[in-house]
């Protein structure tokens, strides 16, 4: 195993993560108390309790998802992509290190990203509403295996795209969609029974019914099951990254 | 001298079906500076990216200190520095980043002491926290050398080192070279320049569509091929060659008399040239001798292969 490989792309990564500090945790904190301002006090305030919990603090497990999901996709694809786009990757690809080792440094610099942009959001959720997490270790675990996953399915996004249209393709059209119906606004049992089916087929509701479930011990869909789909996406990830690799798809002629 | 580059059969097709590697054999002497030489599109960059493992090879092999670059990869790779023909830089990372970078991801201990070495080698310490977009088109590439180096690699690819450096710099970028082959590093460099070819090299590949031409040291090379001429002036210029003289190998070029002859062989003839010219009533005014230059040399291999 090449550590030295993997961090020094992880530090790379990292450093340039803490240039642009302050953007990265300014813009998540706005939105956050946008999101707490218009849903949380404007809407809310109509909205009984969802499942015994307020309405302002049933959002915040969703909300933090939203932007954990989307946090760790782009920084993911873009830390690949950059060097592929301004000619860099030639280093990577002759060095001596694997794929596990390439994608370990880039993977774990975007999902750390964003496990602290979460980790934002938690606190700033705080100065809105009252939250008090059942499950504080299972919370842990749930988001560091979501900001793994998508930061794996953000690496291979970052390799697809040949420029930077598609690589904002995927975060736009695929994962604020599946956010947004995945319940992160609303239990799923709200909705009318036929969208109730349709929605177990979105990949994104387990995670956010399990994360919800850590916080406030209530699930739309069994935490085993929520385990179960974050463990079967990140094995899907990794299989097609190892894929990508082998074939040198995308990164070799 | 041991080869520490064997390729053996490589070819490299693409997709569309282009074939940019015909069938490449090539051993490279441990300690050698062997420039390849070749028009563009030879390739002579796909040569150099397929060793390096930026391309994959159609079919043959190639192994580097012994270890096969596909089988073996690390240990082979961890021999190899490149540097590539475009500055391609990350211009918002400072130098000494970028280089520490380099040799972490060859899998090397951070090492200050050695990193500053090799930026002082390149003149690039006094630039060490600049900005890579602050630096001049030069300057990026020595810092691409730097980075090559930073894991201390015993083979060097230089993909057309001086392309677009001044004449100052280039000179210097040849004693930077020269320095690494007394430090015992192995060097391949690609170039268009043949000058450069021929202040460097011990050998000389010439590559032309896909496949190596030759190779050969480059002393015997332009001894074998880099024919003498003596050039006669004379106080009436001559059309053609005169009669008298019709029997020997002699050309008439702008009013002069021009002789060719191989200076290596032990009867060159000019004695009796001269002679024979005197006889022949006519006065000399000058004469010159020119050796043919690698790049004469190159132009009428590359004709041949066309």
């Amino acid at each position: 195993m090449n550590l030295y490989a993997i961090k020094a792309i992880y530090i790379f990564e990292m450093s340039r993560f803490f240039r642009t500090l302050w953007q990265s945790i300014v813009s998540p904190v706005v939105s956050t108390s946008l999101y707490f301002v218009v849903f949380g006090a404007a809407i809310g305030s109509r909205i009984d309790q969802v499942e015994g919990v307020s309405y302002g603090a049933f959002i915040v497990p969703g909300l933090i998802m939203l932007s954990v999901m989307t946090q760790a996709t782009t920084n993911a694809s873009f830390g690949i992509y950059f060097p592929k786009f301004i000619g860099t990757i030639y280093e990577h690809l002759s060095a001596p290190v694997s794929f596990l080792e390439i994608t370990l440094g880039y993977v774990g610099a975007a999902a750390t990203k964003a496990l602290f942009i979460g980790s934002v959001i938690l606190l700033t959720a705080y100065l809105f509403v009252d939250i008090r997490i059942q499950h504080p270790l299972a919370m842990v675990a749930f988001l560091i295996l979501t900001c793994t996953s998508f930061a794996l399915l953000g690496f291979i996004i970052g390799i697809w795209a040949g420029n930077f249209e598609q690589l904002q393709l995927i975060p736009l059209l695929v994962i604020t969609p599946l956010v947004f119906l995945g319940g992160s606004f609303y239990s799923i049992s709200m909705l009318p029974p036929v969208w109730q089916t349709i929605t177990l087929f979105n990949p994104v509701v387990y995670l956010i019914s399990g994360f919800r479930w850590a916080f406030f011990g209530t699930a739309d869909v069994p935490v085993g099951l929520s385990l179960l789909a974050i463990a079967g996406f990140t094995a899907i990830c990794l299989a097609t990254i190892a894929w990508i690799f082998k074939t040198g798809w995308r990164l070799r002629d | 001298m041991t080869d520490i580059v064997q390729v053996k059969d490589l070819t490299k097709r693409y997709d569309n079906g282009f074939e940019a590697l015909s069938g490449v054999n090539l051993n490279i002497r441990e300690g050698e500076i062997i420039a390849l030489l070749g028009p563009n599109g030879a390739g002579k960059t796909t040569l150099i990216s397929t060793i390096c493992g930026i391309t994959q090879a159609s079919a043959g092999s190639v192994t580097v200190g012994g270890h096969d670059i596909v089988e073996d990869y690390r240990r082979a790779r961890s021999m190899i520095g490149l540097v590539p023909q475009e500055t391609h830089v990350e211009s918002f990372e400072k130098v000494v980043r970028t280089v520490q970078f380099s040799r972490g991801l060859f899998g090397k201990r951070r090492d200050d002491a050695l990193v500053e070495k090799v930026l002082r080698s390149l003149s690039l310490w006094e630039k060490k926290d600049s900005k890579l977009m602050q630096l001049s088109g030069g300057m990026k590439r020595r810092v691409l050398i730097a980075k090559a180096l930073a894991h201390e690699p015993r083979v060097l690819f230089l993909d057309e080192p001086t392309a677009g450096v001044d004449v100052e710099l280039r000179k210097d970028m040849w004693e930077v070279v020269r320095g690494l082959k007394e430090q015992g590093v192995t060097i391949i460099l690609t170039t268009h320049y043949i000058e450069e070819a021929e202040a460097m090299a011990d050998r000389i590949g010439i590559i032309n569509k896909g496949q190596i031409s030759l190779v050969e040291e480059k002393d015997a090379l332009m001894r074998r091929l880099g024919q003498k001429t003596l050039q006669i002036e004379l106080a009436e210029a001559v059309e053609a060659v005169p009669e008298a003289l019709s029997h020997l190998p002699l050309t008439a070029e702008g009013g002069r008399l021009v002789y060719s002859y191989d200076s290596q062989s032990d009867h060159t003839g000019i004695t009796g040239l001269l002679n024979e010219i005197r006889d022949a009533g006519l006065q000399m005014t000058d004469l010159q001798t020119r050796q043919s230059s690698l790049e004469e040399i190159f132009v009428s291999l590359v004709k041949e292969d066309a």
